[in-house]
């Protein structure tokens, strides 16, 4: 509790100063949030939802946060270069959780398209801002959550009007960039309407060596026959911590493919809750863990069936090496309306040293009858077969191990839509198990 | 669909079995828990100042706990204080010694179809029948004493065999385990107490029935098997309890000790009274039943069906301690009208080359909630451990809940552990299938669930695999909607 | 080329073979009959090294070296190919990876370049056509999915690859039809030479009548128990093994 009240006194210092750098939009649900953070406190691991990961702790260090919002140089083509080969992106910017207005990528969006400050827009489009912000993440059960809503002041939004589809994936470079240690309270809010589509890469990377945790609350709106691809992918550093909240809600036809990405990272936590709320929509969520040293790395889904006829298939698969901790709790609930569901729910994973611990927990919560539901899940080593019977064709032992190794996430990549990124995915995550720093080429950021 | 509404009722209207009380003479003791009733139970029973001074420890350990709230259950509030602890149905006025059996009691268990006497020497069980909370007879005491066997009631065991209780009671499940061990540990009544000596195969099944009668009391057994070196034992238990308005409480403990290359057969078939199609009444079951697998190569396998009680809250779990030792759960968890089960186990592997095996069908229809729970720990040292876990469900019915909740905390590199669940409504075509072959829909689905139910019922000892399979088909005839 | 001397090896601390001793020369194919548990495949499997399989005495000499020293992957760069009983199933590894990982791995060994990609793939492109293996396949995982009989053709195509010079061929023939076995036991041929050897395990002769083997031994109870010419194998096809039982 007492790394709580810290961040209450925080708030009741800075309060006016908070609101004065932020939007209406987003001042108006701070002063709820901040009751519901004074119940809530930060989530202990008695809760189930947060049994692997003492968020407490990980407030306990002192960190800086930039309520009075200086402005932090950086150009970031200086510092990136992201170099997907043959993936031709719309490339933005944000800066811990500042939007960079001043590189944005030449080639337009589609009208109406929208890519941008969250706190701009919801000042130029309060009506816009004021129908979703807030909607699907409560503060008044996740003490994150309620955390990020009392103090976030700015971050992304993307908005794609109706029936429109945006070719062109749009590729968002979160860069943490700080002299101190330095906390960021970002805060995303996605809108796509009925039959629109977007392909969403986020790339998560520290610039600076030091301390960094970012709470970041992502709400995503897909409207009926809408279809949303949401890739995050983070590469940053061991004394890096990121605490991530992404609510989606899916009308009837909708489609989301949602990929979390875990190449490099201190701790980090996914909360991933996903509601069908119109008939005939699907997900395919996955994610994929390469995690070494004392990594830890847990990822929290919740996928609710609230409508009949939705199906969903998850996938989550770690590799983890030396002292990595690793968890996956996957709840499929399935309420009484919720005829006709099918849901697929698999975990898989590879303890590669006897130091290395995985938690897993796929569950099931059923309460309509006719559905189809599974869900498994695995903890073991690579096969010694196929180590053998690639040995016997002349490749060594460790080589075989990377390349199965390698295959064993693949089928994670595989899933997702983006050909080129696939490829380089592929190329980082090989690297990666190599021991190589996992980064792309060209990138200074990574150190 | 007019035609299976009207099946339901039926089946809502079809009355418990095995709902009948007895009137016999109870010797009850006054509602409420204290220091003084822990004293007086055990006074009552002539123990030791050792085991007195376990139910104090015990007891005072209770009063600072709460009971759990995780399991996926609606528990009712218990009033602690509203419950009688202590009910002998043996105790005549003024008379201590004899404690022959009321011929009441003969026909209560007549009723129950238990062969408590000659039908025992054909069926080849030995029966300790344990009512509200004292083991009114154990059978075949002789034949088995020539073996060496000890299996007798645990206050006997008590008084006869005072070091070997000593030794083991608590050494599995401490009184500090959970809220309801605790209780047991304070104020247990009787239960079973079996001991085969070293390299001994028990000829027999052995086999304990247990029945609540009296109004307002709990039921607080405690049982204790112990295994030693190269033996072998094959247990089974029974439940039943009368119908009664309010609920009743059930907390019993159940210690397995299993040594070097023994092994021990735990069956239960659980068909305590469920409360009725609206859901007043029926047995609290919450039970604490946990096996140490102490010695190499030990093995321990326990087969529960369970089909009866308001809320079923139990998790028979295995310690895998023993180099090599293997564990096994089946189970088969029916549910019907409100029942509440969240049951499960812990496959604990801490010794290297162990294996587990868990194989749950849960079964819920009507408005029940049906929960698997279960924790699978690989321990550093458990070195070459293997779990597989099999959790499959099976819906009847749109208004009830089949939920899977496995855990699985894996710090073994060459462990290998998998787990794969399923949930379905019951297959249509199935029934078509059988429909069309002239069997009746409320058959067909006994014989589907007896059939998915298999390779648990395969698992228990013949005597009560029939048993089980007839209970399914109460349980369960023509719940599809 | 290959000499196996007084070779005892055990699984599990169970003795299989008891004392082998085996010459195969250069461009010689024996092939090795026995009935089930006989230690055929054992007499294999611990040739390529594997590791379930203890060596408790004896010596296995490839041109001189000394086999049991080298790891797995070194016997197979040293030109030892098994073709596999069953061949497991690897998802997620596709054959092109596959193949182009062992194929520089040897390379390596030899000390030379990797190959580059576009040879690569027109030797794959060569080497499919010997056992009629179908374009597709190349795309696929390791083995997975395949029928019976394309795992056993992807196992000679494999050899194709690898240029081994001793194959061991384990019951190549079991699950095969009549022409599935001729397009296995014709690409086999295709790929002999003067310079390369064989050890052809199998039950049956509708093998060895493709491939002609030079020398019949007959392994019984973990011992070599009767070494002869090619009628061998057609006595045995007509009589069983009981006859030499008995002579023993």
């Amino acid at each position: 509790m007492q790394s709580s009240q810290q961040y209450i006194d925080l708030f009741r210092q800075s309060a006016s100063l908070i609101d004065r750098h932020s939007a209406p939009a987003m001042n108006a649900l701070r002063a709820a949030a901040f009751d519901d953070f004074v119940r809530l406190g930060f989530p202990t691991t008695k809760e189930e939802r947060y049994k692997y990961t003492d968020v407490a702790s990980l407030f306990a260090p002192d960190y800086g946060l930039n309520l009075g919002r200086i402005d932090i140089p950086v150009n970031p083509y200086d510092a990136f270069r992201c170099d997907v080969p043959n993936l031709s992106t719309s490339l933005f910017f944000v800066v811990n959780d500042v939007f960079c207005s001043r590189f944005l990528p030449k080639a337009s969006l589609p009208e109406g398209v929208l890519v941008g400050s969250l706190c701009e827009a919801a000042v130029r489009y309060p009506s816009l801002v004021e129908r979703c912000y807030g909607h699907l993440a409560s503060s008044g059960e996740d003490g994150i959550t309620a955390l990020n809503t009392m103090l976030a002041q700015d971050g992304l939004l993307v908005y794609v009007p109706k029936g429109v589809q945006v070719e062109r994936p749009v590729q968002v470079v979160n860069i943490l960039r700080a002299d101190v240690d330095l906390m960021v309270n970002r805060r995303v809010l996605i809108v796509v309407e009925e039959d629109a589509a977007i392909k969403l890469l986020f790339c998560d990377h520290a610039a600076d060596d030091r301390r960094f945790l970012t709470t970041q609350v992502t709400e995503a709106f897909v409207g009926e026959r809408a279809s949303l691809d949401l890739y995050c992918l983070e590469e940053t550093h061991a004394k890096n911590t990121r605490l991530s909240n992404l609510y989606i809600r899916q009308e009837a036809s909708s489609h989301v493919c949602h990929n979390a990405i875990t190449l490099m990272g201190g701790t980090t936590r996914n909360r991933t809750d996903l509601v069908f709320c119109g008939e005939n929509a699907s997900c395919d969520m996955g994610g994929c863990v390469v995690a070494d040293h004392t990594q830890h790395v847990d990822n929290n889904v919740l996928i609710d069936h609230r409508v009949g006829r939705c199906s969903s298939n998850v996938l989550y698969k770690y590799v983890l090496d030396h002292e990595a901790t690793g968890a996956f709790a996957g709840r499929v609930l399935v309420r009484p309306e919720a005829q006709q569901t099918t849901s697929v729910e698999r975990n898989q994973n590879i303890c590669a040293t006897r130091q290395a611990r995985m938690y897993t927990q796929p569950m099931l919560e059923i309460y309509a009858d006719d559905v189809k539901c599974s869900h498994g899940s695995t903890v073991g080593q690579i096969d010694e077969a196929a180590l053998f019977y690639m040995q016997q064709r002349g490749i060594s032992r460790q080589e075989a191990q990377l390349l199965l190794k390698f295959a064993f996430v693949g089928e994670v990549i595989d899933t997702m839509k983006l050909e080129p990124l696939q490829d380089r995915l592929h190329h980082l995550v090989e690297k990666r198990f190599r021991g190589e720093l996992g980064r792309c080429e060209g990138c200074r950021l990574c150190k | 669909m007019e035609e299976k509404n009207s099946y339901i009722r039926q089946v809502a209207d079809k009355k418990y079995e095995y709902g009948f009380t007895t009137d016999i003479h109870t010797d009850i003791i006054e509602k409420g828990l204290s220091e003084e009733v822990v004293h007086l139970i055990s006074q009552k029973k002539g123990e030791p100042q050792w085991l007195l001074d376990f139910r104090l420890r015990a007891y005072r350990h209770w009063t600072t706990l709460e009971a759990p709230t995780w399991g996926h259950l609606q528990m009712p509030e218990v009033d602690y204080q509203a419950i009688s602890y202590y009910a002998d149905p043996t105790a005549r006025k003024g008379d201590d010694t004899g404690k022959e059996i009321d011929p009441e009691l003969m026909k209560t268990f007549d009723k129950l179809g238990i062969p408590l006497e000659e039908r025992l020497a054909l069926s080849g069980l030995a029966v300790d029948a344990v009512m509200d909370s004292v083991s009114v007879k154990t059978t075949f005491r002789e034949k088995l004493h020539e073996k060496g066997i000890i299996f007798c009631s645990i206050s006997e065991a008590v008084r006869e065999h005072p070091d070997l209780v000593r030794r083991y009671l608590g050494s599995v499940v401490p009184y500090k385990d959970n809220f309801y061990a605790a209780l047991n540990s304070a104020v247990f009544s009787d239960g079973s107490f079996v001991y085969i000596p070293k390299g001994v195969r028990c000829p027999m099944e052995l086999s304990t029935y247990f029945r609540i009668n009296a109004r307002g009391t709990g039921q607080f057994e405690r049982t204790l098997i112990v295994c030693d070196d190269d033996a072998y034992v094959s247990y089974l238990e029974g439940c039943t309890a009368p119908m009664r308005d309010e609920n009743q409480l059930h907390a019993a403990i159940v210690e397995i000790v299993v040594c070097d290359n023994a092994e021990v057969k735990y069956s239960t078939v659980q068909n305590w009274y469920p409360g009725d199609a609206e859901g007043r009444g029926g047995v609290l079951n919450l039970v604490t039943k946990r096996g140490l697998l102490r010695g190499r190569n030990s093995r321990l396998s326990w087969t529960q069906v369970e089909t009866g009680s308001a809320i079923t809250w139990k998790y028979p779990s295995c310690v895998l301690q023993g180099d090599g030792s293997q564990a096994e759960f089946y189970s088969v968890a029916v549910t019907n009208h409100h029942q509440q089960a969240d049951t499960g186990t812990k496959m604990i592997h801490l010794g290297a080359n162990t294996r587990s095996t868990i194989i749950s069908k849960g079964i819920s229809a009507g408005k029940s909630q049906n929960s698997y729970r279960g924790l699978v720990r690989i321990a550093p040292t458990a070195e070459g451990a293997r779990n597989y876990s099999s959790c499959d469900s099976l819906l009847l019915g749109s208004h009830c809940g089949a939920h899977t909740f496995p855990y699985m905390d894996v710090r073994n590199d060459s462990a290998v552990v998998e787990h794969e669940a399923t949930t379905s409504k019951i297959s249509e075509d199935q029934l078509f299938y059988c429909n069309q072959r002239g069997i009746p829909t409320e058959d067909a689905v006994g014989l589907i669930v007896n059939g998915y139910a298999k390779d648990v019922l395969n698992k228990l000892p013949m005597e009560f695999a029939v048993e089980a399979q007839k209970l399914l088909g109460v349980s369960l005839e023509g719940s599809v909607g | 080329m290959l000499e196996i001397i007084d070779l005892h090896a055990s699984i599990n601390g169970k003795e299989i073979l008891k004392g082998i001793n085996l010459t195969v020369r250069e461009g010689e194919v024996h092939a090795l009959m026995g009935q089930n548990g006989a230690g055929k495949s054992t007499l294999s499997n611990v040739i390529v090294g594997h590791p379930s399989y203890t060596v408790t005495q004896g010596q296995i000499l490839f041109n001189g070296k000394d086999l049991l020293a080298l790891s797995p992957d070194e016997r197979a760069h040293e030109g030892i190919f098994l073709s596999f009983q069953q061949p497991v199933e690897i998802p997620g590894v596709s054959m092109v990876n596959f193949m182009r990982a062992a194929l520089n791995a040897r390379r390596k060994y030899q000390g030379l370049d990797p190959m580059a990609a576009g040879d690569f793939l027109k030797l794959m492109r060569e080497k499919r056509k010997i056992v009629e293996l179908d374009n597709k396949l190349a795309s696929r995982s390791v083995n997975e999915g395949f029928s019976g009989g394309e795992k056993k053709r992807n196992e000679i195509f494999q050899m194709a690859m690898l240029e081994p010079r001793l194959s061991i061929l384990d019951e190549t023939d079991s699950g095969l039809d009549v022409d599935a076995l001729r397009v296995v036991a014709e690409g086999f041929n295709k790929l002999r030479t003067p310079e390369t050897s064989a050890i052809v395990i199998t039950h049956y002769q509708r093998l060895l009548d493709y491939l002609k083997p030079d020398v019949v031994h007959v392994l019984m109870n973990g011992r070599i128990v009767r070494t002869d010419g090619p009628q061998l194998a057609l006595e045995i096809e007509k009589r069983g093994f009981d006859w030499i039982r008995e002579e023993l």
